[in-house]
């Protein structure tokens, strides 16, 4: 296998239609990554047996794996493809695979339509109830114990690894997934998030929520950031059931 | 006549204002229309959470004076005038200055997790420019947090119904309507140049659509791909700013283009290390031999040049990136100093991480940085010394925008006139206007910027609003299908670009305008090659007319080589107002510099002015004629403090490093 190369085999098609299979041969450059790839592709829109074709459809936008914009399926496992570098991933020339996520409609190439994940914060009202972006003087104090727990939760960008990695997650279920359990968990740890934290849990307890986890873990795996989603399930789970036992007292 | 409602046509139709982009400055302009009861259309070539400023790593600044050192907002307003080296106007940076603490507190209240203090205050840091801990942050990812918090906020008015005059809700209609993987393609201007909405197309399907509102503003960001790579996102490319300016829009101090100093030199993107790294200790140096290859780590401590804290002695690591970045550059291109052989420089946190204690404080703080040169760079920068060289990184220049000054001199809130382009309705703000940060931008100053700004374009577009007679909703239709069949017809063209006379591939044409720009129109500009540059963008005009559409049969569906044409466009008219704004500016000012005209340099020449206020303390006017910019020069506000040298005590540039192993003195170029 040629090293001064780098192979691609990448998956295409239209919304809805038939896949194909396209290869490429790009040149290898140092700290190359697939982005980088894809842009030479643009460059030249020439596979690798020297037919023209068009450039490849793809999303991205930060390429410092913060926006979660570039998910996609290399080699197999559901990753950011400007974070995926070419000397990890064909150390020896080997062919790098790319698809477009599948728990997604696709749109085209490897572009999928992630407006589900969007909904879902919608739904489990992911945000702080403010009185107004008015001056209302400092916000509530907040440990340094509590900051170390709220930041990684806070640097979710839903991005869709966990729910594409997730068995619960697909076109016949509701499940809205671990990210949004764990931004709960976020929201109702705050000082006046708390406030509403009723109401969270209840979305969370309704259709396609924490009781469509199976808990298989899967998810935790492939968080390119690190959250720690299981344990924030496992937080949610017990919230939630004491809100299932006690709730109505609290509700008067 | 008036309209009946303000908030419905005859036809129960919502009376909108339009906000294109949905970064900091965009989302804060919606919440305060919100807030105002007037519903929005959001348009966004990306869905707004994964806007550009998720990418803010540093922080944003606030006097708050946590630390007892005797921070004010007057010392903040001071100093950011002062390091944009006196071009910016002073009411607006006033204004932006006072209101600061009160905006990182509203930031807290909506569940931003800064960091804090032992007894639960917010933290701050030391930032570029200035001697204080002025700046507030969410670990080393602050742009991230800070635009999640405005995007829960803007989703919260996604559920909120719009009411009537008279409180009723109106059904099926929410406060914020998002268009998401939009691009705006035109402005509708009517017969008096009045903006009354605008032409986007949906970046799914290319359909285009006119959509009408009672004010617009462009939020849509910096224009970084101009220069092909840089440390900004890739959807960068100014495109809905030139297309303004194309449109008759007033394009402001392009030429001031900041240099970040500190960033990853790759082929994608130049990925930037934050000036928090340098904030928390981090030192800049050079191996003293400029023939030393060996890996940083190896090269011991009396071998190395810390030529920023040789030449600073009071600022040290921390002199404003503008000054940080010409050190650099001059250092590694002029004087010969290398990292292992390679065109860069060391920042180096290693000496803060030999004990766990010290490791850990840096990992808590500057995690999310280092992640980065681990994860891209593929070496462990707690290991070893990082190779960094500068980058473009943030357009000071952009659409120009008025301002009213109160009788305090400072900004006066509500006011229509501020944050108003030149296009009557067109507001802008955020990164694509050109407002608060003169010829250089402080370190953390710009998500201040962004935010403040649209805490006063919402205001000021509901004042606009209020006072028109008509209302876009109620103006007849033909103006919008007229712009719509423009746009459509334009798009139509630039899609069956096919066959032997489109022999240009724009890709490529982008990637040639990029190095060409990175080369000669950032850190050193030279009359020369300017001219040299102006000339070539002609050609590379004429070159974008035979550009060619790499994928004419997609149509109905994602078609990004096509889009990609008109930001190309956008691109090279916004790369000749950069080229020319810098050509014509005789003098060096912030991140504009003319080695030919740096008095240090040149000593003996009298046309070495270095800063010419007498004759240059003015901002740059681009207005479009048809074939490329016009520019025009407008006084500069600098009603509520006197000029000063921009002093960063500097000892002197031609400083040997003790005992340098290298004989050879520095070269003097
Ligand atoms: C790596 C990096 C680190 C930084 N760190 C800091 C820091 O620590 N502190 C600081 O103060 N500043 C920092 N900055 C600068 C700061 O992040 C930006 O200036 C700021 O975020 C810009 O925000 P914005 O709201 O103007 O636009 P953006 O966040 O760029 O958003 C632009 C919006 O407009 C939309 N848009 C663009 N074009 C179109 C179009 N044609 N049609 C429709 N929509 C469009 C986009 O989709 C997006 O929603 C940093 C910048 C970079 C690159
Ligand atoms: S624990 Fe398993 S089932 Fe639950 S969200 Fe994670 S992957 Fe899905
Ligand atoms: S939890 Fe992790 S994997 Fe899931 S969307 Fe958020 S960042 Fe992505
Ligand atoms: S492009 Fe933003 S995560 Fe990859």
């Amino acid at each position: 296998m040629a090293t001064d190369t780098v192979t691609l085999k990448i998956k295409r098609g239209e919304s809805g239609g038939a896949s194909r299979w396209e290869e490429f041969r790009v040149p290898r450059k140092p700290m190359m990554n697939v982005i980088s790839c894809l842009m030479e592709i643009q460059k030249h829109p020439v596979t690798a047996d020297g037919r023209g074709t068009t450039p490849v459809n793809w999303e991205s936008s930060c390429l410092e794996e913060v926006c979660g914009a570039c998910t996609m399926v290399i080699n197999g496992r559901v990753r950011q493809a400007c974070s995926a570098l070419v000397k990890d991933l064909s150390p020896k020339g080997e062919p790098i695979t790319l698809e477009p996520m599948t728990k997604f409609p696709r749109e085209r190439d490897l572009v999928v339509n992630r407006q589900r994940m969007f909904d879902a914060l919608r739904t489990t009202r992911a945000w702080i109830e403010i009185d107004g972006s008015h001056q209302l003087g400092a916000g509530p104090k907040v440990s340094q114990d509590d900051q170390e727990v709220m930041y990684p939760l806070s640097r979710c960008m839903t991005c869709g690894c966990c729910v594409e990695a997730c068995p619960n997650y697909n076109d016949r279920s509701d499940f809205m997934g671990p990210q949004v359990i764990s931004l709960t968990r976020l929201y109702n740890m705050h000082p006046s998030g708390r406030m509403q934290a009723g109401a969270r849990l209840d979305a969370l307890m309704g259709a396609g929520g924490i009781s469509d986890c199976g808990k298989a873990q899967n998810c935790v795996q492939v968080c390119p950031k690190g959250i720690p989603l299981t344990e924030s399930i496992s937080v949610m789970g017990r919230e939630t059931i004491k809100r299932a036992l006690f709730g109505w007292l609290l509700k008067g | 006549m008036a309209a009946k409602s303000s908030i419905l046509t005859q036809s129960n139709q919502v009376r909108r204002a339009i906000v294109v982009g949905g970064g900091l400055g965009g989302l804060m302009t919606v919440i305060k229309l919100c807030e105002a009861g007037i519903p929005v259309d959001l348009l966004s070539l990306v869905p707004v959470k994964r806007s550009h400023s998720v990418c803010a790593q540093g922080g944003i600044n606030a006097s708050v004076n946590v630390k007892g050192e005797g921070d004010s907002p007057y010392t903040h307003f001071y100093e950011t005038v002062k390091g944009g080296d006196f071009l910016a106007n002073q009411p607006p940076c006033k204004g932006m200055a006072d209101a600061a603490p009160g905006i990182v507190f509203m930031l807290d209240r909506m569940g931003v997790p800064f960091n804090r203090t032992p007894e639960g205050n917010l933290d701050f840091r030391r930032f570029g420019g200035t001697l204080f801990h002025r700046t507030a942050f969410a670990g080393a990812t602050t742009g991230q947090q800070l635009l999640y918090a405005l995007d829960e906020q803007v989703r919260r008015y996604e559920t909120l119904d719009v009411e009537d005059d008279r409180g009723v809700t109106v059904p099926g209609e929410k406060m914020v309507r998002k268009f998401e993987f939009w691009d705006l393609a035109g402005l509708v201007l009517d017969d008096e140049g009045v903006c009354r909405g605008v032409v986007a197309q949906d970046l799914k399907n290319g359909e285009m659509r006119a959509f009408r509102g009672d004010a617009v503003c462009l939020a849509t960001g910096g224009p970084g791909l101009v220069f092909g790579r840089s440390t900004n996102s890739v959807i960068n490319t100014g495109s809905a700013a030139a297309i303004a300016y194309k449109q008759g829009a007033i394009y402001a101090n392009g030429e001031f283009i900041q240099v970040h100093p500190t960033a990853i030199p790759a082929a994608d993107k130049l990925r930037l290390i934050s000036e928090s790294v340098r904030g928390e200790g981090g030192r800049v140096w050079v191996p003293k031999d400029r023939k030393d290859r060996r890996h940083g780590k190896d090269i011991p401590e009396a071998e190395r040049y810390y030529f920023l804290e040789d030449r600073y002695p009071k600022y040290r690591n921390l002199v404003p990136r503008d000054i940080a970045s010409s050190e650099i550059f001059r250092t590694v291109i002029h004087e010969g100093y290398s990292a292992e052989g390679e065109q860069a420089a060391y920042l180096d946190v290693t000496h803060l991480c030999k004990t766990a204690s010290g490791k850990s404080a840096v990992r808590k703080k500057l995690e999310g940085v280092l992640e980065i040169y681990e994860k891209f760079a593929g070496e462990d920068p707690y290991e070893n010394p990082m190779k960094i060289f500068p980058a473009v990184h943030y357009s000071m220049g952009g659409l120009w925008v008025d301002f009213e000054k109160g009788a305090d001199g400072s900004l006066k809130p509500g006011s229509a006139r501020n944050q108003a382009t030149s296009i009557p309705g067109l507001y802008a703000t955020g990164e694509s206007d050109y407002q608060f940060h003169g010829a250089n931008r402080l370190g953390a100053n710009s998500l201040l910027s962004c935010i403040y700004g649209g805490m006063v374009t919402g205001p000021a577009m509901a004042a606009w609003r209020e006072a028109q007679p008509r209302s876009a909703f109620d103006l007849p239709s033909t103006l919008f299908d007229t712009e719509h069949k423009r746009r459509v017809d334009e798009y139509a063209a630039l899609g069956s670009r096919s066959g032997a006379d489109y022999s240009v591939n724009p890709y490529q044409l982008h990637e040639k305008l990029g190095e060409m720009m990175l080369q000669k129109v950032t850190v050193e500009r030279h009359d020369a090659e300017l001219d040299g540059v102006l000339a070539s963008l002609q050609d590379m005009k004429a070159q974008w007319r035979k550009a060619a559409a790499l994928d004419p049969t997609a149509k109905g569906t994602i078609n990004q080589p096509t889009v990609f044409l008109r930001h190309l466009d956008g691109m090279l008219a916004l790369a000749e107002v950069i080229a020319r704004g810098a050509r014509e500016r005789e003098e060096c000012r912030g991140a504009h510099y003319k080695p030919a005209l740096d008095p240090e340099l040149h000593p003996d020449d009298p046309k070495a002015v270095g800063r010419d206020d007498a004759r240059w303390l003015k901002t740059t006017l681009a207005t479009y004629d048809g074939e490329g910019p016009t520019l025009r020069y407008e006084a500069v506000d600098v009603s509520l403090e006197p000029l000063a040298k921009r002093d960063y005590g500097k000892v002197s540039a031609a400083k040997k490093p003790t005992g340098e192993a290298d004989a050879q003195g520095p070269a003097n170029t």
